[in-house]
This record gives C-alpha cells, structure tokens and sequence, in this order.
C-alpha cells in the first residue's frame, strides 16, 4: 500500500445525505431518505478507491455529495485540505476546478445541441481567462489524450458512439486539470468490448496526470481490475473497506461476501466459489431496520445485530469492517461469539 | 443432432432486414440454430450484434414495416412460423413460446394488477374460467418464489421491487407451460445478489419443467452459469456456437476470443492491463460479402475481405462435440489455444 503517512487528498468523515419525505396536504416533514448515513473514508494522492454497492446503496449520492452536487445533511469532506461541506458559494467555485465528474450516461450529460469542441471548452469559458485560441489548443490537446480523431471537434454528440461520447465526457473533465475525478459508472453503459477501452484510458491518464480517482460502480470485477482499495455499500453505509486483494481474496464482511459470490466468473471450468443466495430484497432506505442495516438478509445474523448498529472499525491492518462477528462484545449478549470469529478471520 | 432427439425448435438460414430512409439494415443474416427438449441455449453478442432481432423475428414481434423477413424457416415441432398467418401466431406466442424481456418495469402494464396480467394468457390461450385461472395464478407466483401469492395477485406492478416484477414476467411467460422460453438480458437490469436468484430459479424451473430457454445477454458470466450451449453473435450473424465448457476452453474465432480476453475475472489472475478489441461494430447496410469482423480481427486475411466465411465445425473438439465457426482462420495447435 501507499505512505500511510502522506496527507489524504480526499478525507470524508461521517457524511450524511438525508432526502427529507413530506407527505399530505400540508406538505408534512414526515421522515427522511437516509440515502447515505455516515460514511467515512479518505484517499490517498494517485489512488483509486472503488465503491461499489447494489442499486439504492448509495454510492452515486456519495460521490455527488462530494462534489456539492448535493448539499450534504451532515459531515466533512475535506479536499486538499478545504472543507468542501461547509465552503461559501464563491470559494467552491474556486475549488471547483480540481475535482471533476465523469457520469454514467454520456449521451444524457452531453449538451446535443453543443458542438464536441464547444462541450470540452466550456468548463474553460467558466474558469479560465484563456483566449479563444488557446481554448481551442487545449481542447485539441485533450482530444488527442482521449483518443478523439481531431476531425471530430465540430460534430455533435449524436454523432458519435457510446464509447467515443465517454471519451467526450472524460474530455471534458479533464480540461481544467483536476486532481480528484469521480466516476460515477463510467462503463455502465458500454459494451463489453469498448468497456476496456474506457478503462484503459482512464488508467493511462492516471499514470500520465497523476490524477486520483473515485471510482464508482457496481460491476465487481471491473472494480477489482481498477482500483486500489474498494469500499463495500450496503444501505447508506459502508460495509467493509479493504484493500483490493484482500477483499478478492478474502471478504469478511458477510455483505462482501455474498456480493462476491454472486459475481459468474465467465469460465464455466474453473470451480467456482461457493454462491451465497441472499434472501430477499434490500430494505427502503426510508424505514432501515433497526440495528444492523444487513440484519434483515445476513446468513450469519444473530441477536446483537438485530438490537445495536456495528460501526466501521479496523479488524486488520488497513481492514475496515461494520460488523459484531468482529467487534468485540459490548457486555451481556453472545460471548461466545467472538473467538469462533477471531478464528473465521485468520484462517480459511 | 448428435443424440438424436429432434430439437423442439429448427431455425434455419433466417434473414431479417429493417427498411429505414437511410437505406436497408441487414441485421440478421442466415441465422441457423436449433433448441432441444430442456436445454439451455445462451445467446451472446453486443448490441447491434443481432441478438434480440433474431429472437423477435422467430414469433413476429417486429413491426413489419420497417422490418421484413426476406428467408430462412423456424420450425415449431412440425409447424414453420413464418409461413402460419397472424392469428396462429398468436395462439403460438404465449402458448407454445414464453418470452421474458430485459425490463420488468415496462413489460408489464402498470394499470392491471398482476393477477390480471398472469390470467390473461391462462383465460386466452388455455380457456380456463376465472377460477381455474386465478388458481393456476397463485401456484404460478409460488412457483417462481412470490411469497404470499394469493394476496400478491391484487398488486399492482409498482408495488413490486425489480427482483419481483421479474419473477412476475417468468410467471407470466411459464403461464402455459410453452416449449420455449426466451429470454431476452432478463437479468441485466437487475443487481447481481437479486441477479443470482433469478439464475437459481431458471435452473430450477427448467429442471422442474422441461422446457428449452434461449437466453440472450452480453454476460459472458451469466452464459457460463447457465448455459448448456453458446451461439456467438457478430455483425448480425453466427460466429462461433458450441458446448459452454469447450467454447470457453477452447474459442476459435477471433472475436470470441479477444472477447474473452477483455473481462476482468473476479478469482483468476489480475491483468496489468485490459485487453481491447479496437475499433467499432460493423454498419450493416448491405448483405455481407465480407466477414463482418475482418475490421478488427488480428488474424484478417486477404480472403476475410473477399467472401464471407460459412460456418464450419471444428474437428476434434476436445470437451464436447458439436462446436462450430465461421472463421477462414485457424488457430494454433490446441495445447496453445488453452493458454491464449
């Protein structure tokens, strides 16, 4: 793993989203969608931290909110060392600039009636003083870094294919020289074959632009191709945070676990891990059950889950897991529990 | 057929093409597959591949125009599909085929309540009464793993989560025990843990019931789960079809093999780098001369441009026979094709 010691560029503490629902007439505030609710990670300049999760889980509001896309409820986001939650409207426009968003959908965040040279541009017109020619320059710098045919600049996005409009979209992301790209489901809706285009491309700009990436999505293998570490979702929280080959390797979260054993490795001649079918469906964010939010679903639940919410602790050097198989007992409930644990996380 | 058992659906040299003002799209071309008793026929390609026309041409669920079917036979049992008239496919669709498409959120009808919708087919194309119907209804939504069926019968499709409105359309589409199921990336919209389900009930189900399912997706993970065969698509037309286990042991056309090359495996060894298949999918705006592939293909010839490889099988098939390619290359002794 990286320096331990050097300075996150990214650090989240407890952040909360928390949709407000109002009901009736008088437009009541009767509860909230706790969409993300206390979730805490930090990374490192250069790395790529996964976050992956099942749809509703939260990731996408977790890296919208880090950009103030949202207004978080609750929590800090400190980016290089500012506290993006809390900036003033003025100083976030400032900010603006290091960190950038590559979304799901290319053909729904593309202006279709914006030409490619004028898509990739405009983050320029907002944030630099640059003139019309030297816009122009770097937007042809940048389509030559992404792969773009110069030719292309004064098509629109209709124009193009769904890997090339990604190409755009990373284009454009990359105008303003940012140190922090979320991306949210990059490959989400690309073919399998221009899927790895997409993500080779992303990891040479990263070699070549020391860039640090936030990479969000939920196709488990790709993420164990791409990132450093990944952080597991369930429900508003995170799971377990683990660094990659240990989570591949080894899962201990039971969330982690069953996500993982789910994944059809495409070779049917190689033995396949044992697949753990969950039950049920994932419960509303609105209406969490009470104690842990996996209690509901969890082959290995068992009293204490049901009554107090596991937080995200380190169990091994660098491993990050929310749950009671490995947090020690509080006092009165299932004593027994804890070294049958201890036990399950060293071996097997 | 290698044992011998006649396949419950034959569908030979099938040929769709879409009219469109930009010109004609060949997006089927002389297709050729056919399903035995029980068995599981996986479907693969990108988009644009032909996959889901295909399918849609067997029962004419395409709107014609701009579609229009220009050859081929498919045969149910003894009846050729394309030559019956409208109203006997229809008796057809439902009864004898069953299709499950990619979303349930639009496949079904959110102003029925989903009892209605399983009834419809039960009452039209079985001519139960309303009782036997909504009976048969319930042992449906139980068979598919529907807690609570007889009271879930009331509900309307938004009131089930993704996972549950899938299970409603396979209930729907086993209705009346068809011969075959198709169905079309049914678990693309889902997550995998809810996906994972999905895949254990079909295997049930088929195991349960008997029928022949064609699955469609882009999911080589998925076709190895649960497929029995593989037919690869490409530009419209088959590339490469054989045994799962010996198609991906053992891949012969290029596309198949750089196709399996560019995912991510999940156990296996971490590749430093993804492998690519550069370049686009084919326009097919003409019948092909060509092989659709030779744009991208590492092994092009100067034959791939000049004729359009037929598909040919491939000898000495180690796991399974049956295996076929339509590929003027070949590969490299066996033992090394095991490794690439």
């Amino acid at each position: 793993m990286r320096d331990t010691m050097t300075e996150p560029l990214v650090r989240v503490d407890d952040l909360k989203m928390h949709f407000p629902i109002y009901t009736g007439v008088f437009r009541r505030h009767t509860g909230d969608v706790k969409a993300v609710d206390g979730v805490s990670f930090s990374i490192q300049p250069g790395e790529t931290l996964g976050l992956v999760g099942e749809s509703g889980c939260g990731k996408s509001t977790v890296g919208r909110a880090l950009l103030r896309l949202y207004e978080p409820t609750a929590g800090r986001v400190v980016i290089e060392g500012e506290d993006i939650a809390t900036l003033d409207p003025e100083a976030l426009r400032r900010k603006r600039p290091t960190m950038q968003m590559v979304f799901q959908d290319p053909q729904a965040s593309l202006n279709p009636r914006m030409t490619l040279s004028a898509i990739i541009a405009e983050p320029m017109v907002e944030h630099t003083s640059l003139t019309a020619e030297e816009r122009q320059a770097r937007v042809f710098e940048l389509m030559d870094a992404v792969g773009l045919n110069r030719r292309f600049a004064n098509r629109y996005p209709h124009e193009f294919s769904g890997g090339q409009r990604q190409r755009i979209g990373i284009a454009r992301a990359l105008a303003l020289n940012p140190k922090f790209i979320i991306c949210d489901e990059p490959i989400a809706a690309l073919d399998v074959s221009i899927q790895a285009q997409v993500v080779n491309l992303l990891e040479d700009l990263q070699d070549k632009l020391g860039l640090t990436y936030l990479f969000i999505s939920h196709d488990l293998s790709m993420v164990r191709h791409i990132a450093d570490r990944v952080a597991v979702m369930y429900l508003g929280r995170i799971a377990e945070l683990s660094p990659r080959d240990a989570l591949y390797a080894q899962p201990l979260h039971p969330y982690a676990e069953a996500l993982l054993s789910a994944v059809n490795e495409p070779d049917p001649n190689r033995a396949r891990r044992e697949r753990i079918i969950l039950k049920g469906d994932v419960p509303s964010p609105a209406n969490p059950p009470k104690g842990c939010s996996f209690c509901t679903r969890c082959p290995k639940v068992f009293a204490r889950c049901r009554v107090e919410r596991p937080e995200l602790a380190e169990v091994q050097p660098g491993r990050f897991v929310a749950c009671h198989l490995y947090t020690p007992d509080a006092g009165q409930t299932g004593a027994s529990g804890v070294p049958e644990h201890n036990q399950q996380g060293a071996s097997s | 057929m290698p044992d011998g058992a006649a396949p419950v659906l034959d569908v030979r040299g099938l040929k769709t093409v879409f009219r469109t003002r930009g010109g004609e799209i060949h997006a089927v071309n002389s297709v050729s597959f056919h399903l035995k008793r029980g068995e599981v026929l996986g479907v693969v390609g990108e988009s644009g591949s032909g996959k889901s026309v295909t399918m849609m041409s067997l029962i004419g669920l395409l709107p014609s125009p701009p579609a229009e079917i220009r050859g081929g036979e498919v045969m149910l049992g003894d009846r050729d599909l394309l030559k019956i008239d409208a109203e006997e496919l229809r008796q057809v669709r439902g009864a004898k085929v069953g299709f499950v498409f990619q979303d349930p959120m639009t496949s079904l009808n959110p102003v029925f309540t989903v009892g209605m919708q399983i009834m419809e087919p039960l009452r039209e194309h079985m001519g139960l009464d309303k009782q036997q119907a909504e009976a048969r209804a319930v042992e449906l939504l139980q068979l598919v793993g529907i807690p609570d069926a007889a009271k879930r019968l009331k509900s309307y499709p938004h009131q089930f989560s993704g996972g549950m409105r899938q299970r409603v359309m396979i209930a729907i589409a086993l209705a009346c025990n068809p011969d075959v199921l198709i169905a079309d990336e049914p678990t693309t919209a889902l997550d995998v843990t809810i996906q994972a389900q999905i895949l254990e009930l079909v295997k049930e189900l088929r195991q349960k019931l008997g029928m022949a399912i064609i699955w469609i997706t882009h999911d080589l993970g998925v076709i190895a789960t649960v497929a029995d065969r593989v037919m690869v698509m490409y530009g419209g037309q088959v590339v490469e079809h054989g045994p799962v286990k010996e198609l991906f042991a053992f891949p012969r056309h290029p596309y198949t093999r750089a196709l399996l090359k560019t995912i991510p495996s999940i156990t296996g060894h971490r590749e430093a780098r993804l492998q690519v298949i550069e370049g686009q999918p084919p326009i097919l705006n003409a019948t092909p001369t060509a092989c659709p592939f030779r744009a991208r293909c590492p092994h092009a010839m100067e034959i791939c441009s000049r004729e359009n490889p037929a598909r040919r099988a491939v000898d000495a098939a180690p796991l399974g026979h049956g295996h076929d390619v339509a590929c003027h290359w070949s590969p490299p002794a066996l033992h090394e094709a095991a490794h690439a």
